[in-house]
């Protein structure tokens, strides 16, 4: 018997259990990119208005640091699939991290592995196929994705390298997470370690991008897969033999995992857990105190995070009236009203994407309600004199207090840097108003949670929907010019744009009512019903 | 003596399946009620009513006076539960678990929680992730025997402890007896219930289909006799005697309480060489209950 007998189960039986989700993400993929692309097309018809937005990127350090750099300033395809070759590779590496991990370390933590390793299963056999079900969802999106921007009209070469460069990407990113499986014994520590992984990677290659020039990026790019990913250059030179790279570090990543996965125990990590207190610090005595100790270490994660990208973000943007000297740059700074506005333009798009990814924690912080009572451990606490709305309070608070810090750091770090950097401080205050002014649309989906968590634990996963909803909203509701009610839907069409735009307080305090009415109903029907069973 | 726990009618349903189908059941204050069936005859289900987390479709249930669903918090103060599986946070340790139910309980016994600890051998500086099912196990019995409560409700709690910590266990519920307190345990394991209980329900889809001490029990159940007779005997013409069995000068049968008189009269008549009379196991009681041969 080898350490591979029973992958061909394990993986059928792994894209069973996946047989909803997975065709889901492999749909949603590339069709996010394929309208996107096709939304941006249509406002570049010929070469100059494409080498005018060109160089309105190109020329920004900020949009170089956010998306990368278009290498060949009259491709309607690199410039189409601008946002989608850094952000796009964020995306996927996220879901292959996640995959991995799903089919991988949860399976190990729950001690389902166990049940199968008595079988006739090798060793080996549980990664392999958790990387078999992520390599198919990969290949599936790339090769879905290069179809669809051929089928819209971009050259069908760069498609399929577009296509290519993603999946490998996203192979990448599934070898380091086949790493950190090995070394955590918990599938959520295993996560945490990949995505820190994919956020060093990101930040090295907004930094080689920044330094680099119109030649090629500084080195660092070249020491992240989402750097290589770029580096091939769909529609922009198509350098194919680039890809290797992605494919030989995988390769050598998932040797490392195999290797590791053989020298450690089942259910064991190579990362020892080592003791802790024998009884509970004073502390400890109350659901909101549990859920904070549950919780912290994510949140720091997050704050740390979003105190670098304000700051880094920050100290960049003010670099945009030095550095945009080129005469078209010059030019559109005059048409949209001079540096000033255009600035606050830059911050207020920069916080209302980051308003979403504020959303996301929050849904995750709240969700963790609903992982509490399938996993069993609210049983436990609610047989003690700990009521439902308590119980429901405690991780609610923590979201919402959550993304309040994130919100305020984000924004403190970035008029913070950008003071620094300019000398002016009178424009702190305004600065951290502007990112404030989300939260109200944040916590919307913070209550829609505790909603769906009120009516049964395993409907929670709707936010997810609702967010990738209102992000596509936002993202491509003006462009694809969807009716006004469709813009309407989305909480965060109604945020006042600070601080360039003029403070309207009325939709935030409706937002507001709306929460506490989905908190509230969430509730309610929390107590009405049964516990579910693990 | 008051009851703790009275349940009547209770029915439960899970959508089209029926898990509690007209249940009664009391516990009285200060017994050990021993509550046994098979897995999925709905003893879980019968607990998680008695905490108030499942909502019941009809019947009545109190709780040391008050009704679980509408006064679940007040009720925990005064009741401890330790669950058939225990779940518990895996970066939490052991101690940290055991502080932390027994504060949300109301307080804990510091001084009993270190000899309970010290009692089943515990490392209370692990964290959960590392512990066995037993030993999961046992952070729940150390936090639920620590709290000063007045019930305490045991699903099923030795299933994953070994004999020596099983009889650890035995003796602190004894002890929690003495002090005049009152225990619901459910168990299919029949030597279990049969050591720890004052009283036994059976409980068999969704019903309890027999409740009394296991005296009584054994007073509506067959006795195995075994008789070497110098003579001969017919036994089978009277009632209350089955699967009677001639093998030579020996005779066996399965005997009902009220035939045992005239029984042991006819053997006696035929001389009595040596006779072995066995009473009726929890097994045996289980097997006329779920077993396909029954009365």
């Amino acid at each position: 018997m080898s350490r591979f007998t029973g992958t061909r189960t394990l993986t059928r039986f792994a894209l069973r259990r996946d047989r909803l989700l997975l065709p889901a993400w492999i749909v949603v993929f590339p069709l996010f990119t394929v309208s996107s692309a096709a939304a941006t097309m249509a406002l570049y018809p010929d070469a100059a208005s494409r080498i005018v937005a060109a160089s309105a990127v190109n020329d920004v350090p900020v949009a170089v640091a956010l998306y990368g750099r278009i290498w060949d300033p009259t491709s309607l395809g690199a410039l189409s699939l601008l946002k989608l070759a850094a952000m796009g590779g964020v995306m996927i590496g996220i879901l292959a991290i996640m995959l991995v991990t799903r089919h991988a370390r949860a399976e190990e933590e729950r001690g389902r592995t166990e049940l199968i390793g008595a079988t006739v299963v090798g060793s080996w056999a549980a990664l392999s196929a958790a990387m078999i079900v992520t390599g198919i969802a990969m290949l599936s999106i790339g090769v879905l994705s290069a179809l669809g921007l051929t089928i819209v009209g971009l050259p069908a070469m760069g498609s399929w390298v577009f296509g290519l460069s993603w999946a490998v990407t996203g192979m990448a990113f599934a070898s380091v997470s086949a790493v950190t499986n090995q070394l955590t014994t918990s599938a959520r520590a295993a996560n945490a370690l990949a995505l820190v992984a994919l956020a060093v990677t990101y930040l090295l290659r907004a930094i080689g991008d920044v330094l680099g020039d119109a030649s090629g990026p500084a080195v660092w790019s070249w020491l992240s897969p989402i750097g290589w990913g770029q580096q091939v250059r769909p529609y922009a030179g198509d350098r194919l033999a680039i890809l290797l790279v992605p494919v030989l570090f995988s390769f050598a990543l998932l040797a490392l995992a195999f290797v590791l996965a053989s020298r450690r125990d089942l259910g064991a990590g190579l990362l020892p857990d080592r003791p802790g207190r024998a009884s509970a610090p004073p502390g400890l005595r109350t659901p909101i105190a549990l859920a904070w100790r549950l919780q912290y270490p994510m949140l720091l994660g997050w704050l740390a995070a979003y105190a670098i990208l304000g700051a880094v973000i920050g100290s960049i943007v003010n670099d945009l009236g030095s550095m945009m000297d080129t005469p078209q740059a010059q030019q559109m700074i005059q048409a949209l009203g001079g540096t000033d506005v255009l600035l606050d333009a830059v911050v207020a798009m920069e916080f209302s994407i980051l308003a979403f990814v504020t959303a996301a924690y929050g849904i995750v912080a709240t969700r963790r309600l609903a992982t509490e009572e399938e996993s069993g451990h609210a049983e436990v606490l609610l047989a003690t004199s700990v009521s439902r709305a308590r119980f429901t309070a405690s991780h609610l608070v923590i979201a919402l207090i959550g993304t309040t810090l994130l919100t305020l750091t984000q924004g403190a770090t970035f008029a913070l840097a950008s003071a620094a950097h300019t000398g002016q401080s009178d424009r702190i205050g305004a600065t951290i108003g502007a990112a404030v002014a989300y939260l109200p649309a944040v916590w919307l989906l913070t209550g829609l949670v505790v909603l769906l968590f009120g009516v049964a634990p395993r409907l929670t996963f709707i936010a997810w929907i609702a967010l990738v909803g209102f992000l596509l909203v936002s993202e491509l509701g003006v462009l694809l010019d969807w009716p006004s009610w469709v813009l309407d839907a989305s909480p965060f069409t109604h945020v006042p744009r600070l601080p360039a735009a003029d403070m309207t307080w009325t939709p935030l305090v409706v937002l507001l009512v709306l929460t506490a009415a989905l908190v509230a109903g969430g509730i309610a029907r929390f107590r009405a019903r049964d516990l579910s069973t693990p | 003596m008051t009851d703790v726990i009275t349940m009547t009618g209770v029915v439960k349903r899970f959508g089209r399946t029926t898990a509690l189908d007209g249940l009664d059941l009391t516990v009285a204050e200060g017994e050990v009620l021993g509550f046994l069936g098979p897995n999925g005859a709905g003893k879980t289900t019968t607990l998680r009513v008695l905490l108030g987390l499942l909502r019941i479709d009809a019947g009545t249930v109190t709780v040391l006076g008050m009704d679980p669903w509408r006064d679940a918090v007040a009720l925990h103060r005064r009741l401890a539960y330790v669950p058939g599986d225990v779940s518990l946070w895996p970066n939490l340790t052991g101690g940290e678990v055991i502080d932390l139910l027994g504060r949300l309980r109301g307080g804990l016994n510091e001084k009993r929680r270190g000899e309970l600890i010290a009692m089943f051998d515990l490392d209370p500086t692990k964290k959960t992730r590392t512990y066995s099912k037993g030993n999961r196990q046992k952070v729940a019995l150390i936090a639920a025997m620590s709290s000063d409560v007045e019930l305490l409700l045991l699903d099923e709690p030795t299933a994953g402890l070994d004999p020596l910590m099983e009889s650890m266990f035995r003796g602190v519920i004894g002890d929690w007896r003495g002090e005049g307190r009152s225990v619901l345990l459910s168990s299919h394991i029949l030597s279990e219930a049969e050591a720890l209980s004052d009283r036994l329900s059976i409980i068999r889809d969704g019903r309890v289909v027999e409740t009394g001490t296991l005296a009584q029990m054994r007073h509506l159940r067959r006795t195995s006799v075994t008789a070497e007779l110098r003579g001969t005997v017919e036994l089978a013409d009277l009632t209350g005697v089955h699967d009677v069995v001639h093998d030579g000068s020996r005779i066996t049968c399965q005997v009902d309480a009220t035939a045992l008189d005239a029984v042991l009269q006819r053997l006696s008549a035929a001389g009595i060489e040596s006779l072995t009379t066995t009473p009726p196991s929890l097994e045996q009681l289980f097997l006329q209950h779920y077993g396909s041969s029954g009365p």
